[in-house]
This record gives C-alpha cells, structure tokens and sequence, in this order.
C-alpha cells in the first residue's frame, strides 16, 4: 500500500459527556474507495464531520497529504482538496442549480458570475450531469430526491476534491436512483479521486470499496479488504444485517 | 409635485437605512437593534468632517461609508458574535445590541454635547433646477443619486457577485455553506460591515437633507426602519426600497393636506393597512420558518 492520502489515528469525539467516537483509525491509500459501515448511532457520521473539519476531534490526529489537520476548520480544507457530501444533500432551495454549482468553486475565488477555471468545471458538470443543465436556471428546491443527490456530488466536484467524504448518499433514495448514485461513485474514483464513504447500506458500500472498516459503538470493531469482510459469514450476520435485498 | 420630489428625497433616506436593517435580518436572521445609533454617530461624524476637516460634503461620503463599516464590525465582534451559539441568541443579540447602542449615544453625548448640531453655513452649494414647477436642490438631488446608486449596487452585489452568492448561502444553511468551504464568520462581519456603512451614509444624507444632527435622531428613525422593513417584507432588499419611499411620502403628504402633528398616525396607519392585506409584507415570501 502506498503512502496514505488520508490518515485517521485514535479519533475521539464527544457531544458533552457522550462519547461518540472512541478510538476510531482508518486510513485510505490515493485512488482507492474505503467504506465505514455500521448500524446507526455507529458514530460513522461523526467521524467523517470530524475529518471535514466539520466537528472538533476531543481527541486523536488526522493527517491529510502528510499534514496534521486534526483542528484544521472546514473552511481551509476544502481549498485543499478534502470536500465532503454532507448527509442530508445540504443543497441550497432557494439558489439556482448553477449557483449551487458555484459554490462549489467557493475557495477557488470563483468571482463574478462566472469565472475562469470554475466555470469550466461547472460546465463539465453539466455535460456529466445532463438532468442539472436541463434546469440550470432554478431554483434547487425543484429537483427530485436523486436528483438533488446529484447535485450535492456534482456541486462537490467542481471543488476539484482529492478526497471525497461521502455521508450516507444512498439514503431515502429509490433502488433504481441508488445504483445510479453507486455508479457515478465508481465513475468518481475510476478518474483518480479517493473516496472515503459512509453507509448503511453496507453490502452495497463493501460490494463497491477496496476496503471496508465496520463501526459499532464508536469503535472499529472489523476492518480488511472489503471482498474479505462480505465473505465472512459472521460478520454478514452480526453487523451488516440480513437485508440482503440491496 | 414638489410633496412628491420632498417624499421621495426623504423617502430614499428611509430606504437606504431600512436595507441595512432588513440586510443583517434577511442574511443572519438576527435583528441589529445598534443600527439607528450607528446612523446617529455617522451624522455626527460627517458634520465634523466638514465643520473641523473642512472636507467637502461629497468627501465626507466616503469616510463615513468607511466609518460605519468599522462601527459594523465592532457590533458584530462585540454583540453577537459572542453570543451565536446560545439557543436564545435572537432574543440575547438584540438586548446586546440595544446596549451597544446605548454606549454609542453616551460616547455621542461625551464627545458632542446635547445640542444640535449643523454643518457650518456655506457647506451647501446653493444650485437650484427647477423640474415642472416644483424646487429642487443640487443636494436633494445627490441625495437621491447616492441612496440609489448604493441600493442597485448593494442589490447587484446580493445577486449577482461571488460574495452575494455566499450570502445567500450563509442565510439559508450555514451548515450547508460551511461544508462548502465559506469561513461563515468571515461573510457574517462582511455583512454587518456593509449594512452599518449604508445606515452611516443614511445618517449623513438625513442631517444633510434636514441641516440637523441630533443625538434623538437614531431613535426617531429606528421605528420607521423596522416598520419599513416589515411592511416591505422582512429580509426583501426591494421591499425595503418601496416601503422606504412609500413611507416617506406618507409622511410628506400627511403634512400637506392633513397637518404635521397627524405624520405618525397617517404614515403608521397606512402600514397598518398594508399589513393587513398583505401580511407577509409586498415582497416577502409567505413561507415557512424553518426551526
């Protein structure tokens, strides 16, 4: 494995007393897609919104390209590569498809209407995602449940991410919008970028990662090659739920 | 036609300070209650500009543009930026900020006196045009010409620009804007910078128009903002705009054909009336608040 893009050492994170992380490490080689599944209340969530710069860590170190981020604001992470896709979509209703698109492009100073280098990838997003350009001029609040899922993926693109902090994106979406979104986060990290990914759907997640690490509790309690976790039998049954439907 | 140009004149004044107002709640959700002191402290400010700096009018503009935003970000920094994570902050940011401004009137009195205060004789360029019958003043003119240059500009700014756009998003999910990277402290103090220099160039325009600086005059304005921006639909750029002007010349016809001491009952009596046709002001959205 090559040097990690995305290191997470013993992270602890607290809401007053409760502990909601205790202890999680993972990390993530470049290129590669890694998945933290676990039952709800895992702590799965938090962790990501720790390593966003979203939460304050109570504890541990998380390294990004090298760099110690652990305290580092969400606001200076996304300029550096480090994007997330916050649960819930987050779209903003009442600004158009193509605004939200351009916020995008918030840290590359995207000024004017339209600017440069971030137009251009605002664009590219259009030719990807045909459905958003189809009503560029709308408001956000108009699209359908995937579809907003889309643009929270397109909207994260734009941003240029190294790596993608993905938080549940399969949920409240249809079977036939889930293998959608399932394909475009392929697509995602086929071109190059690591995908860290969130999910209860965790045969799904571990189906499409190279490795899997299986939250309870606010711990890790399994971790290896996602191929190995979806073999053993004992962990299907205890963690990842018999809803084999997906 | 000369009621109809006065109104406006006076009515544009309105505007201009109930933007500021209507820009902090539309954006941030939270009323500043030291804005009427920052426009007291700018008239202030200007007249001294003029009367010791012996700046022109027009001079004076800027540095009062550049003073309220100053004042802008102290309020920010000092009354509701402490307070952003209280669950009660609404309630506690406008009881820090009507403390706020009390200091600022004391700071007003100390520095100023009580008395009224004027720009010296012979600040005025005398210029008069005459438009279908009615006088009109080269300073009413500009007055007009400023509030309105910074409305379509404030407007355009909102819409339009990099910096708007994140505005926006900072008024509808901070959340939402701080996964996309915008440091929403930072946008917050922009945003309270901007509304206190437009309330400070009001402030100016006001004393200018009626020759008077008066450390009464924040608060007297403070209730015609507030309504101006209900009636005009809170949070809407362009209801504060027509409910300003529509305010204003109430007030100036109230005086023509009624009499002086019925000004509040007929201009607040016509807000009344708008808001109960209209309740959720000319421009507001009926929408519902999100907890």
């Amino acid at each position: 494995m090559s040097e990690p893009i995305l290191t997470v050492d013993d992270l602890r994170v607290s809401y007053g007393r409760v502990e909601a992380v205790r202890g999680v490490s993972f990390q993530a080689a470049p290129g590669s897609l890694v998945t933290l599944v676990g039952a709800n209340g895992a702590g799965k969530s938090s962790v990501i919104n720790a390593v966003s710069g979203m939460l304050r860590p109570a504890g541990g170190r998380i390294t990004f390209e090298g760099q110690d981020i652990t305290r580092t604001p969400a606001h200076k992470l996304v300029g550096r590569g480090l994007v997330q896709v916050p649960e819930g979509r987050q779209i903003l209703a009442t600004l158009t498809i193509e605004e939200n698109l351009q916020m995008g492009a918030w840290h590359s100073g995207g000024r004017g209407q339209t600017g440069g280098e971030a137009a251009g990838s605002v664009e590219a997003m259009y030719d990807r995602f045909p459905v958003l350009a189809e009503r560029r001029g709308l408001p956000a609040g108009a699209l359908s449940g995937g579809e907003q899922q889309m643009l929270a993926i397109a909207r994260a693109l734009v941003a240029a991410p190294k790596v993608m902090l993905m938080d549940e994106p399969s949920m409240g979406l249809a079977p036939k919008i889930v293998d959608e979104v399932f394909r475009v986060i392929e697509e995602i990290r086929a071109s190059g970028t690591t995908v860290v990914l969130v999910e209860q759907n965790a045969r799904r997640a571990l189906r499409a990662a190279d490795h899997g690490y299986v939250l309870q509790s606010g711990e890790v309690v399994h971790s290896g090659p996602a191929a190995e976790l979806l073999a053993d039998e004992r962990i299907v049954q205890a963690y990842l739920g018999v809803d084999s439907a997906s | 036609m000369q009621q109809l140009l006065n109104g406006i004149f006076i009515g544009s004044i309105y505007a201009l300070f109930a933007i500021g107002f209507t820009l902090v709640f539309g954006i941030l959700d939270r009323l500043n209650l030291a804005h009427p002191a920052v426009f007291a402290a700018s008239a202030f400010v200007g007249i001294e500009l003029v009367e010791r700096g012996g700046l022109s009018l027009w001079a004076a503009l800027p540095i009062v543009f550049v003073f309220g935003a100053v004042l802008g970000l102290a309020i920010e920094r000092l009354a509701f930026r402490p307070l952003k994570g209280r669950a009660d902050a609404h309630f506690a940011g406008l009881i820090s900020s009507i403390a706020l401004a009390g200091m600022f009137i004391a700071l007003l009195q100390w520095r100023y006196g009580p008395d009224t205060r004027r720009f010296p004789t012979g600040s005025f360029p005398d210029t008069r045009f005459e438009i279908a019958g009615a006088q009109v003043t080269l300073v009413q003119v500009v007055i007009l010409a400023v509030s309105l240059a910074l409305m379509v500009g404030l407007t355009y700014m909102v819409t339009r620009t990099r910096l708007g756009r994140g505005m926006r998003a900072v008024a509808e999910n901070p959340t939402a804007a701080r996964v996309l990277g915008v440091n929403v402290d930072r946008v917050t103090a922009i945003t309270f910078a901007i509304s206190s220099a437009l309330g400070a160039v009001a402030g100016v325009l006001f004393a200018i128009n009626v020759n008077t600086a008066q450390l009464g005059m924040g608060a007297a304005i403070e209730l015609k903002g507030l309504a101006v921006i209900i009636v005009g639909g809170m949070g809407s750029l362009p209801g504060a705009l027509i409910g300003g002007l529509l305010l204003g010349l109430a007030e100036v016809f109230a005086v023509q054909y009624i009499g002086s001491s019925w000004i509040d009952v007929i201009a607040f009596g016509l807000l009344f009336v708008i808001l109960l046709l209209r309740p959720q002001g000319l421009l507001g959205a009926r929408k519902v608040r999100e907890v």
